[in-house]
């Protein structure tokens, strides 16, 4: 999941790095992240993996490393297995 | 008991009603010189208000926002530019208070502030940024237990007048823009060279000249959490809040003189309902408008205080920007309703019912923080945050 994160990130983050010199855990604000970059990135997170994001991970904290969004994602798509 | 803690005993609008009352006698000359507002600034320092929101162990009050916004209306119904030069210097107040807990060196500098009531102003803005708070290009240089920043601030508010500056900038100096850090520059640690003067429309009392910062300090007064979530969490709710408030009191002063005009109109030819009556009726619907606007966000803030999830949230960031973009707009509308129901007597200088200085304050809301960016991220946010339909949630 990393990997398509990463890819995404990549194609919508407008990171002034490459992002595999980015860390999973490195803050990604830190790293450039501009709030308008997160809102491309979580769109399309929603289309690659036909979720939505609900309110309550509609925060920086989800945004701000790669394995916070895996995090999200998984809980995501957990939540719906279950449903 | 001392005076100072007689002075704290009372109920806060009451002292700063007092205060206002001193401001408001200043007013069209700080106006007309574009000058400090110094002997409004004197008197809220005399009744204590500068260092109210701080912790009651380090000489505070514990006031919350709210109070500070009451305050903030209050001021602004007698002298708009004391109104922002106060709300301005709580906002850097709050973030201090909340952002540096533990650090001894802010502590000790909070207590300074109540004791010897220090005015502190921010340095944001910077050339080739313009106003976007959340990025810096100058950043802190630090050598060993020193700090030292020059930065091209385009506006620092109040700046020639402040006992403190806090200043933003890059971590360091590979840092990327948005990774910034907050310095407490103290008066005696910077230089200012002017760069530019303040000669405006309105709100000309704050004096937000451009300068050349230059300053050193030990590195222990940059704030411990990162600029980021000061902004995002305080900074930008605090601002619209505050400000929200005091343009409030802008407006709300323009409908009491439009209502007087009524009033002595009706006493002049009983009987009759005076033409701007109805003008007046609208204007008092539209005031209450922006009241329950600016008391909704209170609340929500408020309730928000301390949740780190909630204060970061998407849908809590929208209501924030709505409020500052939605009472920007609306206390316009008012005063224009005001101008129309005292006619001339409005438009004219040195009458009773004067609104000249009303409304040229009042222009400078949609523009600081351009109402468009404001919207802008709005916009942004609103791909994918869902609304909340709810009336009460």
């Amino acid at each position: 999941m990393n990997d398509i994160i990463r890819e995404l990130l990549s194609k919508h983050g407008g990171l002034p790095v490459a992002v595999d010199q980015i860390a999973d855990t490195a803050d990604l604000y830190d790293a450039g992240l501009s709030s308008f970059a997160s809102v491309q990135l979580m769109l399309a997170l929603e289309d690659e993996f036909d979720i939505e994001f609900p309110e309550a991970y509609l925060n920086r904290k989800t945004f701000s490393s790669i394995a916070a969004i895996a995090e999200a994602l998984a809980d995501i798509t957990k939540d719906r297995q279950v449903a | 008991m001392n005076a100072s803690a007689q002075v704290a005993a009372l109920d806060l609008a009451e002292r700063a009603s007092r205060a206002a009352k001193v401001a408001a006698e200043f007013a069209d000359r700080v106006d007309a010189e574009g000058r400090f507002p110094v002997e409004g600034m004197n008197a809220i320092k005399a009744e204590r208000l500068m260092g109210v929101m701080i912790r009651p162990e380090l000489g505070g009050e514990a006031a919350t926002v709210t109070h500070i916004a009451d305050v903030c209306a209050i001021l602004g119904q007698s002298c708009a530019a004391t109104a922002m030069t106060y709300a301005m210097h709580q906002i850097q107040i709050a973030s201090l208070a909340d952002y540096a807990v533990g650090s001894a060196w802010h502590e000790a500098f909070l207590k300074r502030i109540c004791d010897e009531q220090l005015l502190v102003a921010s340095a944001t803005s910077e050339a080739g940024i313009g106003g976007n708070l959340r990025n810096s290009l100058c950043a802190i240089e630090v050598e060993g237990a020193t700090a030292r920043l020059t930065k091209d601030a385009t506006v620092i508010s109040y700046g020639a007048a402040a006992d403190a500056i806090m200043v933003t900038s890059r971590r360091n100096a590979e840092a990327a823009h948005s990774d910034q850090v907050a310095t407490l520059f103290l008066k005696e640690q910077y230089t200012l060279e002017q760069t530019s003067v303040w000669d405006t429309l309105g709100m000309r009392g704050t004096c937000s000249d451009g300068y050349i910062f230059r300053g050193e300090c030990p590195a222990e007064q940059i704030l411990p959490r990162p600029f980021a979530e000061i902004a995002a969490q305080s900074m930008l709710a605090v601002s619209h809040l505050l400000w929200g408030a005091l343009w409030y009191g802008i407006a709300a002063d323009a409908v009491a003189k439009s209502q007087a005009f009524v009033r002595a109109a009706a006493r002049k030819s009983p009987g009759q309902v005076p033409p701007g009556a109805l003008r007046l009726a609208e204007a008092s619907n539209l005031l209450q408008q922006v009241k329950a606007n600016v008391v909704a966000g209170l609340k929500q803030f408020e309730a928000a205080k301390g949740d780190g999830d909630a204060l970061n949230a998407m849908s809590f960031s929208v209501a924030m920007n709505n409020i500052k973009v939605g009472t920007s707009q609306m206390i316009l509308v008012i005063i224009n309703h005001c101008m129309l129901i005292c006619g001339i007597a409005a438009y004219k200088n040195g009458t009773p019912y004067s609104l000249g200085r009303h409304l040229r304050d009042a222009h400078s809301a949609q523009l600081m923080i351009s109402n468009d960016r404001i919207l802008g991220n709005t916009s942004t946010m609103l791909l994918v945050n869902k609304q909340d339909t709810s009336l009460l949630g």
